[in-house]
């Protein structure tokens, strides 16, 4: 990886958006760093697109500051115009040009550059786009749409490359391969990305750094890891991925539910405990429980448990164990639960 | 100075926002089409006890009457030429559908009042068929009844043009839900078919009807008293101006009140809430042996509205021939028609765009709608109100009367709608992060425009240049009221000799104003084709 920890590429601070007088990016604050990719993650409609419409210069911001590559483009009453921000971007929709040849498409930002054949032919050859330039874009598969979508983006050398839900146009069988393959291609050129997923597996398995957006704000950002083992609420928790949710008062520095004590603070406050399905194991000595239903999936299966207090949990166990509705298992726990404060 | 104002105008406008010359020149578009009616409106607040004698005599609610009850009637007789066509074409098996589509359109190419003259030229004393037969049978085709009939016969394409194209996105699983619950194919056509083809229905008889009411050429030939026959006759002979004036007010009043009508009928019902994407196309279905009766109904449509006026303008033609008739010829009239109406078209298309722009890209933008309902006011208003308005304008901006500026500015103030409405349609189709795409890339909105925008969307541009052009040769009044001295159109020598029936002189300019309006016809087909 060749991220420089120092250089900012991109550094926004206190930005806002409203539509209508209503606000929909409130306080946006982050920094990314030179040749790091960036995934900010969310559910629809939580503002993630139209940060990256603020920072390529779509959208006005109505608050706040933005550098890109040290550059003020957002400051005050100053505006810097999309066309001079130096910015890719990969639209969700791709917006290819339908008037054009691939090779068109791709030239359409190197107007006036010197040597643009040159640096049309390397974003062509780095796509493996090459024996492409003369098609029409209705030609062309979502999967080669979407290269030409990128090669166009990064043609110019941009300072800084956005993607807008790059994959979610892609038919799922295609997704993996296409999502690999924009990885190396982002890596090799070293180029900073910010990218806009709504889908957690998307974003923790080729981002740098994950932004969790919710409402409008910025809840936590960190390495994929902190995000999925460390969630700073519980919301967090379990749009990454699937969660168990106990809760329970606190007392004596404690929380008492039907997986067990865990501590916790805040006496007399409600506490929620986490636990992932796969940090429940069968065991042979444990909780008692009962297998409601079964969820298969190949590389593992999900039972769906019943504890005898009536509360149901979810264990997800290897693909071999065979275990059907009304049997009697043990599950205990594999890892220490995260304990958080239940908001509300 | 000018540099400063130069970088006003050129400031980049902030995301979201209309640039300032984009505003600036729909604002200058949308101001000029204000200007007829507020200038009549003038003319009779000036002389208010003349033009209060003209509005609120016994004749004129008798003149109003009888024109609603001339529009309804040619309304709905077109209605009932264009649904079966709309119908056989779009949802049966008939052979040689396709072909029968594209002429049944053909009739959009002939004036009504060459229609008009057809007719007259046929079926009337001295006309064809009492020459061939040497009998002259008294046929009551002048009135009420023959204006009506000859204004159904040549405006019902334009109901064709709104119902087929709903016609074909008809989902066929609400017929079939309809069947399962055991309803027949007459009580589903009734209940659900129909309704779902009311805004069609209705934006295509709005057409109709506007037409009608503002139509000049055809019911002065078949003696009708419409409105606009009341009104120029006014103007011309009696010199009773405001009188003229304050009619001509009262008949755009009535245009407007028709469409707010049709907007306000049409209300805020939703037939399009549930539709789900990619409906199968619906079943053909069979006509067996009921097809010739499809056959004969459109075979007597199509002889009417095409055969007629082809055979009877040659018969005329020929026989003004060999009868040793000075046929002049119409090659200067030719040429002049052309040149004013491209150049119309290509002024109108010029004006349209930043409209359209406005209203597809910035629709929440303040000034936003009273553009767009001022630009729209040539499509209510006759085309006989804005020349006569333009007339009085004269008066006062004798430098412009009776010249070719004030005569293009007519016609774009009443084609407007038509370039603004085409190419809204193609601007819809043309994605906005397209255009965002290209910003990132580095170009400017005007760039984008021109290297993405308009060539994405030029069919559009050019359906509207086709339009205005096609209805541009084919206008009467206003080219007669505005017409420049030493002008001759086409449709002028067309009117001169048909309204004293001189059939024979006016044979040759009326074929060669149908080829013309067949052109842009063809491309208008050419264009919908490759969609």
């Amino acid at each position: 990886m060749n991220i420089k920890k120092d250089t900012l590429a991109l550094r926004a601070s206190g930005l806002c958006a409203s539509f209508d007088g209503i606000e929909v990016i409130s306080d946006l604050t982050f920094d990314v760093r030179e040749g790091e990719l960036l995934a900010i993650l969310g559910p629809s409609g939580c503002g993630k697109t139209t940060s990256l419409r603020l920072i390529a210069g779509f959208e006005l911001a109505t608050a706040g500051s933005l550098t890109i590559g040290g550059e003020s483009v957002i400051e005050s009453n100053n505006f810097r115009p999309p066309e001079k921000r130096g910015v890719g971007m990969v639209f969700q929709d791709y917006a290819l040009f339908p008037h054009m040849t691939v090779l068109e498409n791709i030239e359409y930002g190197l107007q006036g550059i010197e040597g643009q054949h040159q640096m049309t032919a390397q974003a062509l050859a780095m796509t493996n786009l090459t024996n492409f330039g003369d098609r029409r874009v209705h030609e062309l598969s979502g999967g080669e749409q979407q290269r030409v979508a990128l090669a166009r983006a990064i043609a110019p050398q941009p300072k800084l490359l956005l993607l807008d839900e790059p994959f979610s146009n892609l038919d799922p069988s295609l997704r993996s391969r296409v999502r690999e393959e924009l990885h190396d291609i982002v890596r090799q050129t070293g180029i900073t990305t910010i990218l806009v997923t709504h889908d957690q597996e998307e974003a923790l398995s080729i981002a740098d750094r994950v932004a969790f957006m919710t409402s409008g704000k910025i809840v936590q950002i960190g390495s994929p890891e902190e995000i999925y083992l460390q969630p700073a609420s519980i919301d967090v928790a379990v749009f990454i991925g699937e969660t168990n949710v106990l809760y329970g008062v606190v007392s004596n520095s404690s929380v008492d539910t039907p997986l067990g004590t865990f501590a916790a603070s805040d006496n007399g406050s409600i506490a929620a405990v986490l636990v992932r399905p796969e940090h429940l194991v069968l065991s042979k000595i444990g909780i008692p429980a009962t297998v409601t239903h079964r969820e298969y999936y190949g590389h593992d299966q999900i039972l769906r448990v019943q504890l005898d207090d009536t509360t149901l949990v979810r264990v997800r166990i290897d693909s071999r164990t065979h275990h059907l509705p009304g049997d009697r298992v043990m599950i205990s726990l594999s890892e220490a639960p995260l304990v958080l404060a239940a908001s509300g | 100075m000018i540099a400063a104002v130069r970088t006003f105008i050129m400031r980049s406008s902030k995301p979201g926002q209309p640039s300032i010359a984009l505003i600036l020149s729909a604002l200058i578009v949308a101001s000029l089409t204000i200007a007829p009616p507020a200038y009549l409106l003038f003319r009779i607040i000036d002389n208010s006890s003349a033009a209060a004698d003209a509005i609120f005599a016994i004749s004129t609610l008798e003149l109003t009457l009888r024109t609603l009850a001339y529009t309804v009637t040619v309304t709905a007789l077109a209605t009932m030429i264009a649904l079966p066509i709309a119908w056989l074409t779009e949802r049966t098996d008939l052979p040689a559908r396709r072909i029968i589509a594209i002429l049944a359109v053909a009739p959009l190419a002939i004036p009504t009042y060459v229609g008009a003259m057809v007719m007259i030229a046929a079926l009337g004393p001295g006309g064809m068929f009492s020459d061939l037969l040497e009998y002259d049978f008294p046929l009551p085709i002048y009135g009420f009844g023959g204006a009506t009939v000859v204004l159904a016969l040549f405006t019902y394409p334009y109901l064709l043009l709104t119902l087929r194209p709903a016609i074909g996105a008809l989902d066929p699983r609400l017929e079939e839900a309809s069947g399962s619950f055991g309803y027949g194919r007459w009580t589903t056509f009734r209940r659900i078919v129909l309704p779902q083809l009311r805004p069609a229905l209705s934006s295509g008889g709005l057409i109709i009807a506007l037409y009608t009411l503002a139509d000049f050429g055809a019911p002065s030939l078949m003696r009708f008293d419409s409105f606009t026959r009341v009104i120029f006759v006014r103007y011309e002979s009696t010199f009773d101006r405001t009188g003229a004036a304050a009619l001509a007010f009262l008949l755009a009043l009535i245009a407007l009140s028709i469409v707010a009508l049709e907007v306000w009928t049409r209300g805020r019902k939703r037939y399009d809430a549930i539709r789900i994407a990619g409906h199968p196309k619906a079943e053909q279905i069979r006509l067996g042996s009921w097809r010739w009766l499809a056959y004969t109904y459109i075979g007597t449509i199509l002889a009417l509205t095409l055969v007629l006026p082809v055979g009877v303008l040659s018969y005329w033609l020929i026989r003004g021939i060999s009868a040793g008739e000075q046929i002049s010829s119409v090659w200067q009239e030719l040429n002049e028609t052309l040149l004013v109406a491209g150049f119309a078209a290509i002024v109108t298309v010029i004006a349209a765009i930043p409209i359209a722009i406005l209203t597809v890209r910035h629709s929440r933008f303040s000034l936003t709608r009273p553009i767009e309902v001022l630009s729209y006011s040539g499509y209510a208003l006759p085309g006989l109100v804005v020349g006569l308005s333009l007339v009085f304008a004269g008066i006062h901006l004798r430098v412009l009367y009776q010249s070719y500026a004030m005569l293009i500015a007519a016609y774009v103030l009443l084609f407007l709608p038509l370039a603004i409405g085409a190419a809204r349609v193609s601007l819809l189709q043309v994605r906005p992060s397209i255009e965002d795409a290209a910003r990132g890339l580095g170009r400017s909105r005007w760039n984008v425009f021109r290297t993405v925008t308009a060539p994405v969307a030029y069919r559009g541009i050019i359906t509207g240049g086709a339009l205005v052009f096609l209805t541009t040769i084919k206008e009467l009044p206003v080219t007669l009221l505005l017409a420049p001295i030493g002008f001759d159109s086409l449709a002028v020598r067309v009117w001169s000799a048909s309204s004293e029936a001189f059939f024979a002189r006016a044979a040759l300019p009326a074929l060669a104003l149908l080829v013309l309006s067949s052109f842009p016809l063809l491309v208008l087909e050419q264009i919908g084709r490759r969609r």
